[in-house]
């Protein structure tokens, strides 16, 4: 099986810096998710891995190896595009055998590994059709067969499910995942999503800019961002711009006030707190804000809350809980993330209004 | 005053379609038709609607040693001119459509010059370098002539049809383990083909169509059939140039015959229906 290691992969277009001295490691069997909005620079990782696109500086190695001076026709590396994946002019046995023929395979070989391939995906019958008679999903499940058929080390999915509406996409992400388990293959799968990120990636790196913010497990990354632009884009999160107390052992934001322990006092007076929508509770100690709007989602309530010192604050709620538009609540932070600029603190609350703000 | 309540009858509508488009048939087809009548009339006189049938001016053209050779020659220089065209142009189209290089536009646009302006002037201009290379009344000048008029279509097209495809289809193909030359002509050109056809059907007849430039260059040993037309028709009875109208249409018909076989094939809008 294989590890994939990028070393300060670098990429310039011009005078902009596409990816800009990237290390990341992907573990054996692993599907690591790079993940940022668009142009951060993750197709361009992508495609540097694949070999379609030349890095200016570092190095690519597979199980150790450097790949990076091999063109993509002699990588072990598989993609499925975001579209235009399969030849029109080929039936879907012939898309799928165009690589294995390019092996010298016999041809009864041949026909066996494509109707095994094709089961896999799910499409047993299809063998015979061209693309043009396959739905969108097909092409993109004919495309992973076609990549997995010739036992790639790493398979490369750049959005492959993104041009699909969104019940067939989450259907196969799911299936995909389902897969990669199954046969344990490396992967590297980018997305602008984060929700289709932390369903199905082990890992996820986040980029920015070309620069990587961080990787982590879904739930690492969610409960502990490194960085404020990981905190704002990784779920929602509440940001407010909080003070450290003179002396340095209290925060102050906006009504709320935290005491901070001996081992976690920021050096600057300014710091940006971030706050999770379920880490906002209602406390009979806490703030006062006003309820401007309840927005049900289903199974659980969105809360928007206007706050005189803060400005709009969001709240996740079960459902059992009743909110009325207009009306005032007591609230407090339970859990908060203090970003001072050159370190994260986590912070235990909760946090309740200070003495002389409620007074 | 609305004119609503006309077309709220369906049978006046349908019957104002039905003349629109016989009108529009009648002036397509009608000089057609004519031409047919005339290349097989015999006598056609007074009070007949229609000439007698016959195929004498047939056995007269086709018994015609200079028509028969000028037959010959376009038949020879139309194809080679059609052939050395896409050789030509076709890798440079490719280049055009997928490479950046230094005055990319205006080579481009270079290729419209041919057209640009009077022919007769270029071809003058042309003749005097031909003569200089001893190419006057050869086959060769003749073919380089015809190729002039093909270097628009066989190059504009194609670059249109290579810049269509997508990318992704072509780096799909080097991903599994194909080179580039490999990658080229098992998926690019046959994506292209049907591109490839037209741009070589209007190519053919703009080689085959050619006078102008050919009468300069070929006379009097090298005639093709556009150039012995003009013979034909000033000098000889109306049915005969009406024959020879129907033998230059031959060649332009039965390539579309075996033209749309290709361009019928469904693929050519497949693959993109994500």
């Amino acid at each position: 099986m294989a590890r994939l290691s990028l070393h300060h992969l670098s990429k310039q277009f011009g005078t902009h810096a596409a990816v800009h001295d990237l290390t990341l490691d992907v573990r054996d069997g692993e599907l690591m998710c790079l993940l940022g909005p668009s142009g951060c620079g993750k197709t361009t990782t992508l495609r540097m891995i694949g070999g379609f696109a030349q890095p200016d500086g570092g190095d690519i190695q597979i199980n150790g190896e450097s790949v990076v001076s091999l063109p993509p026709e002699r990588r072990p590396t598989a993609m499925v595009f975001q579209r235009y994946n399969l030849w029109p002019h080929m039936t879907v046995a012939g898309n799928i055998a165009f690589g294995l023929r390019l092996r010298h395979l016999p041809s009864s070989a041949i026909d066996a590994k494509v109707a095994e391939v094709l089961t896999l995906v799910g499409l047993p019958g299809a063998a015979q059709k061209y693309p043009h008679q396959l739905s969108g999903g097909e092409q993109q499940r004919v495309a992973v067969a076609r990549a997995l058929v010739l036992e790639p080390k790493i398979l490369l999915l750049d959005e492959p499910f993104s041009n699909l509406d969104a019940r067939l996409r989450v259907h196969m992400r799911e299936e995909v995942k389902q897969l990669q388990r199954k046969i344990g293959i490396t992967t590297v799968f980018v997305t602008h999503d984060q929700e289709e990120a932390l369903t199905i990636a082990d890992r996820i790196a986040v980029m920015k800019d070309g620069v990587l913010q961080q990787v982590d497990t879904p739930d690492a990354l969610y409960a502990r961002p490194q960085t404020l632009f990981v905190a704002d884009f990784i779920g929602t999160m509440n940001l407010l711009q909080a003070r450290v107390e003179a002396a340095g052992h209290a925060l102050t934001a906006g009504p709320w006030r935290l005491t901070l322990p001996p081992s976690h006092r920021p050096a600057g007076a300014e710091v940006t707190l971030a706050v999770r929508p379920e880490d906002l509770v209602v406390d009979p100690g806490g703030a006062p804000v006003r309820v401007r709007r309840v927005i049900n989602l289903g199974h659980y309530l969105q809360i928007l809350l206007d706050s005189p010192e803060t400005g709009t604050l969001r709240m996740f709620t079960d459902k059992g809980a009743s909110f009325v538009e207009g009306q005032d609540v007591r609230l407090a932070i339970a859990r908060a993330l203090a970003f001072t600029g050159s370190e994260v603190l986590e912070l235990g609350g909760p946090m309740r209004p200070s003495v002389a703000a409620s007074e | 005053m609305s004119a609503g309540w006309f077309w709220a009858i369906a049978g006046l509508r349908r019957a104002v379609g039905v003349s629109a488009f016989l009108a529009l048939a009648a002036f397509i087809l009608g000089p057609l038709l004519t031409l047919l009548i005339w290349a097989f009339a015999g006598t056609w006189l007074f009070p007949n609607l229609l000439p007698e049938f016959s195929l004498k001016w047939w056995y007269y053209i086709l018994s015609n040693g200079d028509v028969t050779k000028a037959i010959r020659m376009s038949l020879l220089s139309a194809p080679i001119a059609t052939v050395l065209s896409a050789l030509i142009c076709i890798p440079a189209a490719y280049a055009f459509a997928r490479f950046e290089f230094p005055a990319r536009r205006i080579l481009l646009l270079s290729f419209l010059s041919a057209n640009a302006f009077p022919k007769i002037g270029l071809y003058i201009s042309i003749a005097t370098l031909l003569y200089k290379l001893n190419l006057m009344d050869t086959l060769t000048g003749v073919v380089l002539i015809q190729l002039i008029n093909t270097l628009l279509f066989m190059i504009w097209i194609p670059t249109g049809t290579f810049r269509g495809i997508n990318r992704n289809l072509e780096e799909a193909a080097r991903d599994v383990g194909a080179g580039p030359l490999r990658t080229f002509f098992q998926i690019t050109l046959p994506i292209a083909l049907p591109g490839l056809i037209i741009a070589s059907l209007f190519s053919f007849l703009a080689a085959f169509d050619e006078a102008q430039g050919t009468l300069i260059v070929g006379t009097p040993n090298h005639i093709t059939m556009p150039v012995m037309m003009y013979t034909l028709v000033l000098s000889y009875p109306q049915p005969v140039g009406a024959v020879f109208s129907v033998l230059l249409s031959l060649p332009s018909l039965v390539f579309l015959l075996v033209a749309q076989r290709y361009l019928r094939a469904g693929y050519l809008a497949a693959g993109y229906s994500l």
